[in-house]
């Protein structure tokens, strides 16, 4: 395949980089392309693209389709961190979101678009129940989401009784495994979910409201804000974006696996929105950001997997590169390293 | 007079060039009740953080007892007899009342805890105080004067020959003072230096056989209770001489508007926070809250606001019986509150100047009907410009700016709601002088235009210049409502220390 991919692609990428200089977004972008270009110099067959039958194939898309899941669940996750939450159970989530879409097709014989109207009530629910625990009940998010990160599989094994439900739905089936435009189609899906939120957040005062209270939940209820309305209303978007990813899990395979749907994302999930620059602490989010520190978790995995690193210490260079991008992102670490560089320059 | 058990010379207290403490003297005498006075910043509580080891003093000597001691942690202080019972109970809510004052110096036993030992030690630590309890129940069962009680049995425990109570009544009603101060009574008999922070004057005169007072980090002097007026009391802390105060000299007090009020309270209040009391405020007039710390003015102001319920009384808004149940439900009122502690309270510091400005506009609004960014940027650039905030641009974050154009920027963000009252709780402090100067302009601009403003203010010379009618609080209550040619500040003073001259609450 000829070299000018691999120029147009890291153009590109630099001039991506380029238009998000002196924002948030840029250092996991830099992150993300510092990864890319490793893989690009050792990894054999990583940047190989090739059109078959209208559709690209590559390792680089099966990045983007594999993070898809781990860029919507970041989405949901970075408006619940920014109000100074976090919401551990999305994993669990998306298994009942994939039961009950199963269970729908196979048991109750709705169509696959109730089916997927059912999975995701199903993951509304299961937000807001976290969203009662942590606005009404005032438990600590963490927690609150415990709870149906513990509980949320064994209501998944329940739905589909304790077996994996196999389907053949086309509609699903095309959800997780179709292709539109030459690319995946949970791309598509993605950047819709994308272009709602940042719509939903930045053309309403929600944003504000959210920021607003991740800074300090004490200042926004003395300006009247409906501080308790909105932690809710975090809670049941997380759900469903976990209750989308769930869907494309579940299409992906053609089935419902209660056991390993979304298993572990949740963690990959809430390390994009924290690398993406959105605090742990609440406040400022950054969507955009959310997605990068996602396809930077993804490409991670993605490599040690081309590296054939065994699955098992995968783990240890994964946490290196985690421990890398949140550095990269501390305001305090690059203070301190362009001041350490600034008397050796003098 | 006998030698005094704690006795501390020139102690002065520097943080980062600014002096807290400058060279205060101290004493505690065996068998007396000693009352630390002084308004906010005086330095009361560096004064008890230097004698408990909390902070390590800059110069100075202490000595207990004679012996001169130097503590760098507060278990120093405790081993040399110096024993301190903080503000908030600082106790273990879900231990049990033997473990809470065991605990940290549990006796042992083959190297395990020895369990009778702790109850034991426990119930004689309490029957010191003259009291009995299961000290196997949780703390957390019992009133939270028992707990302070029960703080004060675990600071006697080690064999202190000073107590230092750090505003031990501010969270006990009427009764459980009492019992707290037949445990002091009780400790002074046995011989105990007690040193005594607190806010109300009832209670320093209830108790106490001398009292220091600070300002500004400096002392100002000790005195034998029994000699001191209440209102040299009050002058020597708000460090005004009451008899030199200036009987005129403010733009002269003109009659509230007339017509129904914007705000009228009645019987308003709430149990264990504000007595019940009575208030109005008209369009067009600065309501001026005085008293000293802790007397209930921003209790007050809370319950005002919709911030804390009131369990009794009603409200009535232009004439209209409301209840106002949140600070949301306030806003749509036009109602605005800019409170005491801006830090925690107020700002929202990484977000921007423009952000922190039109939050409260954007939250009457509502969620859906965003402010469009032109009209956000008009009105910051609007109020940059009408109250003179400095600020490197609109998108500067607030935590970057002074105090004073913080507290300019959460004016604005009421002001941009076009409110019809404004509570404004103590905005001048820590502002720096032009800042303040400012603010008082602004007041004055605002009740031109007929703005009802309730203004709260330690500074009574602040609160004559500004305020039409004064309401003046202490502990926990109205005292004194001066309008006319009353709202001065030998009146207010004398209302305050509550000696003569104060003339009846109104109605």
């Amino acid at each position: 395949m000829g070299s000018w991919i691999h120029l147009v692609f890291w153009l590109l990428f630099a001039a991506g980089l380029w238009a998000a200089r002196g924002r948030t977004v840029f250092w996991p972008l830099l992150a993300l392309g510092l990864l890319l270009l490793f893989n690009e110099l050792f990894t054999p067959g990583f940047f190989a693209l090739e059109v078959r039958g209208g559709h690209l194939y590559g390792t680089r898309i099966d990045i983007l389709n594999e993070g898809a899941k781990i860029m919507l669940l970041g989405l949901g996750l970075t408006l619940v961190i920014a109000t100074g939450g976090v919401d551990l159970s999305v994993g669990a989530t998306m298994a009942i979101a994939g039961a009950v879409a199963a269970q729908a097709l196979v048991a109750a014989h709705l169509s696959p678009g109730l089916a997927i109207l059912a999975a995701l009530v199903a993951a509304a629910l299961a937000g807001a129940w976290n969203g009662l625990l942590v606005a009404v009940l005032r438990i600590p998010p963490i927690v609150a989401t415990l709870i149906l990160m513990v509980a949320g599989r064994g209501i998944a094994q329940l739905i589909t009784g304790g077996q994996i439900i196999t389907f053949a739905d086309p509609v699903l089936g095309y959800l997780g495994n179709g292709w539109f435009l030459g690319l995946p189609f949970t791309l598509t899906v993605v950047l819709l979910a994308f272009g709602l939120t940042a719509l939903l957040t930045r053309r309403t005062a929600l944003g504000l409201f959210i920021e607003a209270i991740g800074e300090s939940e004490t200042a926004s209820r003395y300006t009247g804000l409906p501080a308790r309305t909105v932690k809710f209303f975090v809670y049941v978007f997380s759900g469903v974006c976990a209750g989308v990813a769930g869907l494309i899990a579940a299409g992906n395979i053609h089935s419902a696996d209660a056991n390993h749907a979304g298993l572990y994302l949740e963690l990959d999930a809430i390390i994009a929105a924290v690398v993406g620059g959105t605090s742990l602490a609440g406040g400022r989010f950054y969507l955009a950001g959310a997605l990068v520190g996602a396809l930077l978790m993804q490409t991670l995995t993605t490599t040690l997997y081309a590296l054939n690193v065994s699955a098992d210490v995968a783990t240890v260079p994964k946490a290196l590169v985690i421990l890398a991008a949140c550095l990269l992102q501390s305001p305090q670490f690059r203070a301190r390293l362009t001041r350490r560089k600034s008397p050796g320059a003098a | 007079m006998s030698l005094p058990v704690l006795e501390a010379r020139g102690i002065t207290k520097r943080f980062a060039g600014v002096t807290a403490l400058d060279g205060v003297d101290f004493n505690a005498r065996a068998g007396e009740v000693h009352a630390l006075m002084g308004e906010n910043g005086a330095g009361k509580s560096t004064l008890i953080k230097v004698l408990t080891g909390a902070y390590a003093r800059d110069e100075g000597t202490v000595r207990v007892g004679g012996e001169p001691i130097a503590p760098r942690c507060t278990g120093d202080a405790e081993a040399a007899g110096i024993a301190t019972v903080y503000q908030e109970v600082n106790l273990i809510p879900d231990l049990s009342v033997a473990e809470n004052i065991g605990l940290g110096r549990q006796p042992l036993r083959w190297g395990c805890i020895h369990w009778r030992a702790v109850r034991d030690r426990a119930r004689r630590a309490l029957a010191r105080l003259g009291l009995t309890l299961d000290v196997d129940q949780p703390l957390s069962t019992c009133s939270i004067a028992v707990q302070q009680l029960v703080a004060v049995a675990r600071a006697l425990d080690v064999s202190a020959r000073v107590l230092i109570l750090d505003e031990p009544t501010s969270s006990l009603d009427e009764r459980e003072v009492g019992e707290l101060f037949a445990v002091i009574r009780r400790l002074r008999a046995d011989g105990m230096a007690i040193v005594l922070v607190t806010h109300f004057l009832d209670q320093v005169y209830a108790i106490s056989d001398r009292i220091t007072v600070l300002r500004n980090g400096r002392l100002v002097g000790e005195f034998a209770a029994a000699d001191l007026p209440r209102l040299e009391l009050v002058s020597h802390m708000l460090g005004r001489p009451c008899d030199e105060l200036p009987a005129a000299g403010r733009a002269a007090a003109s009659l509230p508007p007339p017509g129904a009020p914007l705000l009228a309270v009645r019987d308003f209040g709430r149990k264990n926070v504000l007595r019940p009391l009575d208030l109005h405020v008209h369009a067009g007039e600065v309501l001026g809250l005085a008293g000293l710390l802790g007397s209930g003015r921003t209790e007050l102001a809370r319950l005002l606001f919709g911030i804390d319920r009131p369990d009794c009384g009603e409200m009535k808004v232009a004439g209209h019986l409301t209840k106002i149940r949140s600070p949301g439900a306030s806003l749509r009122l036009r109602f605005g509150f800019t409170p005491e502690d801006r830090k925690t309270q107020a700002l929202l510091p990484n977000l921007s100047v423009r952000e922190n400005l039109i939050v409260a506009l954007q939250v009457r609004r509502g969620l859906w009907r965003r402010v469009p960014r032109a009209e956000q940027d008009q009105l910051t650039a609007r109020f940059i410009q009408a109250l003179g905030i400095k600020a490197s641009g609109p998108e500067q974050a607030i935590k970057h700016l002074s105090g004073g154009n913080q507290q300019k920027v959460l004016l604005a963000r009421w002001l941009a709601t076009e409110p019809r009252l404004l509570i404004l709780d103590e905005p001048t402090r820590g502002i720096d002088v032009g800042a303040q100067a400012d603010l008082e302009r602004l007041l004055a601009e605002l009740r031109a235009q007929g703005l009802a403003l309730i203004f709260i203010s330690s500074e009574i010379s602040e609160l004559v210049r500004n305020s039409q009618r004064i309401i003046v609080l202490r502990d926990h209550a109205k005292v004194a409502e001066l309008a006319g040619g009353e709202v001065e500040e030998s009146t207010v003073m004398r209302a305050i220390a509550d000696e003569g001259g104060a003339p009846p609450p109104h109605g």
